[in-house]
């Protein structure tokens, strides 16, 4: 079980660089061996996933329908190849087994489904309805056991889903009900199927439309722990409204030549030089980062 | 009268001074005593509290009453969170809405996820009148049958209605129950049977040794026209059973088919599209099991359009006469 109000420490900064280099290389391998899935978001939210599931989150690998444990639904689900990379290196099934991702008889869709692999919160595939099963999950616990429950209720979704009309409603029900203890963090990677989201429809400005919906907005730099980090216990501390975190990523962060591209949003690395390349980036991912880990 | 003894149906039944009541009323009571019974029972609802009777629930237990605003897609997919979290969600809204527009989060987020979410479709069919064919919902059973998971209901009356949700709120499963806007005739009582998944005669030639000439299936209010026909047929010499088919989905095969056998010709009467509706469902079981011919007495097709009740039912023939038609046509058929 993870702690969720200990320090971010030098030494612990380096352990979840080591860990998000890891989880990286079992995304990209998972992807290579089931030769269909999303490459660019999975590799771009592989830090803010390992952050939650190495620091955060209260949690249970071993328990999984225990009652304390923080919520956390992934709305979009075609990144789940770094839900179920960093779900196993965290425990709750074994590494070996992201190589049956997407083949028959695995518990690991193509696009996350609960009744296949136990730990799931939610089911999810089509965009836009993460938030408000998070709004209603938070909704149920406040009936439960009022304000101050202790658990903490996460949705991670895209740019992209912001096109969805459900995502604002979802938005406008937690402000209305002032659902301090949910988090919505938003993958602000800018490209989506299409293209750049501010070509296809554009969102900006962003930020005012969150507060516009009575939501307290942080933006950050999502691959940087510290800042993760400082705008989570942030996003915490504010008690009178939820909060939403505008984690600006990279793309296929770790692989030069695949980063910021969005042909790379929905196919994975295929013919021999793409996923040498691939492979190659990001096994040699702990000389290229700046890490206090030089053990790495 | 040949009424099955056993279903204590309404006693008044046939009489001019029989009750009339709204399924909404009997929606409303049963989730007042779903919500007295189970506290992790709670409602949700957009922008139409009181046209969906949850008025009674709000006043009663305002801290699990959830009001979305315009929003059916929200309505729905909040509920699957609420029901992720161990609480027993009723969705309530109008068919066209809700099944209608948030069909794919009830697929994905609720039948998917396999939480049970219960929702309430309110104005069915063109009985909604004079509003029109925007707020007639003919599609609705159809849409929530083909969701693996999902239990379909459709209660012939207010008292059938409060009983469909009691059992609803208890049976851990995605449920979809479609109700009348009108007041219709009480058809049931307190003391006739419900179980979800069974299907019940509720009409039947007084000895039952005799050859049966036709069974009519009829789901929702329509029973009651199906009833009328049915004692019409009796008093000219006709042997009928009526079956109230009350669950949709999951089919009562093992009834139906028996009646196939006995009656050797079916007539199914819904205020539904025929496409996919109740008689679709009918009409796949026989013709696997048992095919007889089937008339199908529904909407033909099309979409409906303003005026009351009886004038819309009678222009797209579902009223009693187009039953009655449709009974000798089905005999006609018969080997």
């Amino acid at each position: 079980m993870a702690a969720n109000s200990s320090p971010l420490t030098d030494d612990k900064i380096a352990q979840l660089t080591k860990k998000a280099a890891e989880i990286r290389i079992s995304i990209i391998e998972s992807l290579i061996e089931a030769k269909s899935g999303h490459t660019a978001g999975p590799l771009g939210m592989a830090d803010i996933f390992t952050y939650l599931y190495f620091h955060k989150l209260k949690h249970d690998p071993k328990n999984l329908d225990w009652q304390y444990r923080d919520r956390l639904v992934l709305s979009n689900g075609h990144i789940c190849p770094v839900l179920y990379a960093t779900m196993a290196h965290a425990g709750y099934f074994l590494v070996s087994e992201l190589k049956t991702l997407r083949k028959f008889g695995s518990r690991l869709q193509g696009h996350p489904h609960r009744e296949f692999l136990p730990g799931l919160e939610n089911s999810s595939g089509p965009l836009g309805s993460g938030l408000s099963q998070i709004v209603g999950m938070a909704l149920a616990d406040r009936i439960d056991n009022g304000k101050s429950s202790g658990k903490q209720f996460f949705c991670l979704m895209s740019d992209g889903e912001l096109d969805e009309g459900n995502s604002w409603e979802g938005a406008m029900l937690a402000g209305k009900e002032r659902l301090q203890n949910i988090t919505a963090i938003i993958d602000r990677n800018n490209i989506q199927i299409d293209g750049f989201t501010e070509d296809v429809m554009p969102l900006n400005p962003l930020v005012d439309k969150w507060r516009a919906w009575n939501w307290h907005v942080q933006e950050i730099n999502g691959h940087d722990f510290r800042e993760v980090d400082r705008a989570i216990c942030e996003a915490q501390s504010v008690f009178d409204r939820p909060s939403v975190i505008i984690a600006h990523t990279i793309p296929s962060k770790g692989i030069p030549e695949f980063e910021r591209k969005f042909e790379w949003h929905g196919k994975p690395p295929g013919t021999p030089e793409e996923i040498e390349t691939a492979l190659k980036a990001l096994r040699s991912w702990g000389g290229r980062v700046k890490s206090p880990d030089h053990n790495s | 009268m040949p009424i099955n003894p056993d279903q204590k149906l309404n006693h008044k039944l046939f009489d001019k001074t029989a009750e009339q009541v709204t399924m909404r009323q009997g929606f409303g009571d049963g989730l007042v005593l779903s919500g007295t019974a189970d506290k992790n029972v709670v409602a949700l609802c957009a922008d139409l509290t009181e046209s969906v009777f949850m008025r009674s629930f709000k006043d009663k237990y305002s801290e699990r009453f959830i009001e979305v605003g315009v929003a059916e897609q929200n309505l729905v997919t909040v509920a699957s969170g609420m029901a992720a979290m161990k609480k027993i969600p009723f969705i309530g809204s109008y068919a066209v809405f809700s099944p209608g527009r948030n069909w794919e989060q009830i697929r994905t987020t609720v039948c998917l996820n396999d939480v049970p979410v219960k929702v309430i479709g309110f104005h069915t069919g063109v009985s909604v009148g004079p509003d029109g064919a925007s707020h007639q919902a003919l599609e609705d059973m159809a849409l929530m049958r083909v969701l693996p998971n999902m239990i379909v209901i459709s209660p012939c009356d207010s008292i059938e209605a409060r009983k469909a949700v009691v059992a609803a709120a208890k049976n851990g499963k995605p449920t979809y129950i479609r109700l009348s806007r009108e007041k219709t005739t009480v058809i049931t009582s307190d003391h006739t049977p419900f179980e979800i998944g069974k299907a019940s005669i509720v009409f039947q030639p007084k000895l039952r040794s005799v050859k049966v000439d036709v069974g009519i299936i009829a789901t929702g209010s329509f029973l009651f026209k199906a009833l009328n026909v049915a004692k019409q047929l009796e008093s000219e010499g006709k042997k009928v059973i009526v079956m109230n088919l009350a669950t949709i989905k999951p089919l009562d095969e093992h009834a139906v088919i028996s009646l196939a056998q006995s009656a050797g010709a079916i007539i199914t009467v819904e205020e539904h599209q025929i496409a996919g509706g109740m008689g679709s469902a009918v009409a796949e079981c026989l013709a696997k099991n048992h095919p007889v011919p089937i008339e199908f007495v529904g909407m033909k097709d099309h979409f409906g359009q303003s005026g009351t009740s009886d004038e819309l039912i009678e222009y797209y023939e579902m009223g009693e006469k187009h039953i009655y038609a449709a009974v000798h046509k089905a005999i006609l058929r018969k080997r």
